[in-house]
């Protein structure tokens, strides 16, 4: 019998053991906040994080609180941050990209902007439509990026030519442009939202309407980049290279004209002896404006239940959104501040990305028309170019096909 | 140890005069080393299997995290994706993918195994050597290859040009009719170390005396490899063949980090249509049901791989 009383516990109190442990470990997860901090959820990069740090800094300090960062990678922010709500753990500000924002806003999720006390008079309208969502604003951009044309102008000058216009030029320009192992031409058509983003300033300038893809009105954008492959002013490869992959081949002298974005400032301006300009996007006729997407994330308040923190957290958000910050951050990212009178100093302050600012005016947000189908519209576009330039689809049975496959979802 | 086996049969007295006594204290005991894995099994593998069975009948969206609703809407998921022509090229794509790469990595490591299992000098050096890409984190190997595959760019097209095998250079990842099979091929490279080092182990396994029977036979290479290699490393064969096919046709990261399924979704698999859906679209509902779909398929093989396992190993054959 001594033997007996020795033996090892039944299952009822491994059972007791394990539920324990499984106890202990979730009420871990949901400690309470600390009142003293306010929790910031983005994507921002090891060096980016250390720069945002510094401007949160500047508008807590003023506030009496501190501000810790989360940061994961820039496709991984949504995903994160569904699990933190359904642990109720949702950080106090959210910085999305504007084309997440919808799908978050039609949870319910997040606090209108003007309800948490986020002033958002005198922002430009084209940043408006970034953070908002059917005729409510969630989120506000302290700045935002778009695409242009970036061009190398030795390269042009040598052949003689200006930068392109028209589609008509930028075909001409290009052909003219590609010699030897250098194409005239390099764009981005990757089946994501790098491809999505560099198709859609061709796509919305020819008229082209994203929530009736099969209109005719969008198949000249898919004709105008067929063309420009089978004409080999610009590579086949552009189906799998991305806006980095694009902005490589420019560097290394392998592409005359990019389209690409301002992020790319600061690696273009390591080589010396590139010499790099920017032009706005060429539109299908003279005359018309272009109309490139504007990107961005934008910083929302989740609904987290303690009104207090939201109200410091929509403070934190004011003070990053007077003109002196957003001037200070738009230079430190390149980017077009959003406040109409930072964008006009920080035009006159960097001359070189004023196609930038222009563009920035007559630019519209991806999700403005669609709203929290944008994913299923994206895929659907970017199924459409990659099959019109791999030769499997003519640009109007492509659009049908990718019509099709929005509209199955609805 | 020896008090504890001397109680033992002592149980049989005790049950005949009472009811409960040291016989169930026995079960009991027995029930509690099982507990903890039955524990985990449950909460890691049941648990999520359940969830994501349950979830491919339920409407769940980004909504749901914030509310914990998820109507149940019948099958309007499953419907949604077999309607889906995406969803059938995929699976295609995965049969390919699949077959051709279990195909070419079992060939080469084969080969290479038996290669290797003749001793000579520096063929622990080089073996090593081709254990390299096994050790590369997948998403790195897959970066490293487009590069490599580059169409214009690339050190492959460089070379097959420059050697002339190729008139102009192969689109390997830019054309709809060559990237699968691109894909294959970098899948191949990554898989060939895994079946070398298993087939190797096993034809370690086999006695030497037998080769050494059938070369007194005047068995010739071929001979040899058929009627005493092949034979005596079947249950390895099966364990390579069927655990290689369940890490291939789940394929994901190798993929999206080489094509991101393009061009033309040309190179879809069930793994990156599930990704697709489930977390650039947030449709969980949807995307549940094609996981759903990789794990009857892997479940199928499962029950093979059992049963192989069964009749290989336990009749010690």
């Amino acid at each position: 019998m001594q033997t007996a009383r020795r033996r090892p516990p039944a299952p009822a109190a491994l059972l007791t053991a394990a539920a324990l442990v499984a106890v202990t470990g979730l009420t871990g997860c949901a400690a309470e906040p600390d009142p003293g901090v306010i929790t910031v959820l983005n994507s921002a990069t090891d060096i980016e994080h250390a720069q945002e740090q510094e401007f949160y800094d500047r508008c807590a300090r003023r506030i009496g609180v501190k501000v810790r960062q989360i940061s994961v990678p820039a496709d991984q922010v949504a995903a994160k941050a569904l699990r933190m709500a359904s642990s109720h753990s949702l950080t106090d500000i959210l910085d999305l990209d504007g084309s997440e924002l919808p799908q978050f806003a039609a949870t319910g999720g997040l606090v209108p902007l003007e309800e948490a006390g986020v002033a958002v008079t005198g922002m430009s309208a084209a940043a408006g439509t970034l953070g908002s969502y059917r005729g409510t604003q969630y989120g506000i951009a302290r700045s935002v990026n778009s695409l242009a044309l970036f061009y190398n102008a030795d390269v042009l000058r040598e052949a003689g030519v200006e930068p392109p216009t028209t589609w008509a030029e930028l075909k001409a320009t290009a052909k003219k442009l590609t010699r030897g192992s250098r194409y005239g031409m390099a764009f981005s058509a990757t089946p994501n939202a790098d491809g999505v983003y560099q198709f859609l300033p061709f796509f919305w300038s020819a008229g082209g309407d994203e929530s009736r893809l099969d209109d005719g009105k969008g198949a000249p954008a898919l004709r105008l980049w067929k063309d420009l492959v089978d004409q080999k002013s610009a590579s086949g490869a552009v189906v799998t290279w991305n806006q980095q992959d694009i902005a490589e081949q420019f560097i290394g002298g392998r592409a005359a004209m990019m389209v690409n974005g301002p992020w790319n400032v600061p690696v273009l301006n390591e080589h010396k002896d590139l010499n790099w300009a920017v032009a706005p996007i060429p539109v299908p006729e003279a005359g018309r404006p272009p109309v490139p997407p504007i990107g961005g994330t934008v910083m929302t308040v989740p609904r987290t239940g303690d009104e207090d923190r939201q109200r410091t957290a929509a403070k934190i958000i004011n003070c990053l959104n007077e003109r002196r910050n957003q001037v200070d951050w738009g230079e430190s990212r390149n980017n077009v501040p959003t406040r109409t009178s930072a964008a006009a100093e920080y035009t006159a302050k960097n001359p070189k990305l004023a196609a930038f600012a222009e563009e920035v005016e007559t630019a519209r947000s991806r999700t403005d028309r669609v709203g929290e189908r944008w994913p299923v519209v994206s895929d659907a576009l970017a199924s459409a170019f990659q099959s019109v330039l791999t030769g499997r689809a003519r640009p109007e049975a492509a659009l049908a096909q990718a019509q099709a496959q929005a509209a199955a979802d609805e | 140890m020896t008090t504890a086996t001397t109680t033992v049969p002592a149980p049989p007295a005790t049950t005949a005069g009472g009811r409960a006594g040291p016989g169930r204290r026995q079960a009991l005991l027995r029930w509690g080393f099982v507990a903890p894995a039955v524990l985990y099994m449950l909460a890691f593998f049941g648990y999520p299997l359940v969830r994501n069975l349950t979830m491919s009948f339920q409407s769940y969206t980004p909504r749901t995290y914030f509310t914990g609703e998820a109507p149940f809407n019948g099958f309007e998921n499953w419907r949604g994706v077999f309607d889906n022509p995406l969803f059938t090229n995929s699976l295609w794509h995965t049969l390919v993918f699949t077959a051709g790469s279990l195909l070419g990595q079992f060939t080469i490591g084969l080969a290479l195994a038996v290669f290797f299992s003749r001793r000579f000098p520096l063929s622990g050096v080089v073996r090593a050597v081709l254990l390299l890409p096994w050790l590369v984190p997948m998403v790195v190997s897959a970066v490293v290859w487009r590069k490599l595959l580059d169409q214009d760019t690339g050190v492959l097209n460089s070379a097959l040009t420059g050697l002339h095998l190729v008139s102009s250079p192969v689109p390997w990842l830019s054309s709809t009719g060559v990237a699968l099979a691109a894909t294959v091929l970098v899948n191949i490279w990554i898989g060939i170390p895994f079946n070398m080092v298993i087939l190797y182990g096993g034809l370690q396994e086999i006695p030497r005396e037998l080769y050494e029977a059938g070369a007194l036979d005047g068995a010739g290479a071929w001979r040899t490899f058929r009627s005493i290699t092949l034979p005596l490393l079947r249950p390895v064969v099966t364990v390579v063949l069927i655990l290689g096919f369940m890490s291939t046709v789940k394929i994901l990261d190798l993929i999206l980090a080489l094509t991101g399924g393009g061009p033309a979704d040309s190179t879809q698999t069930l793994g990156t249509v599930t990704y697709q859906l489930s977390f650039q679209q947030m449709n969980f509902g949807q995307g549940a049901v094609v996981g759903n779909v990789l794990i009857l398929v892997s479940a199928v093989f499962a029950v093979l791989y059992l049963r192989a396992n069964r009749s290989d190993f336990g009749q010690g054959k």
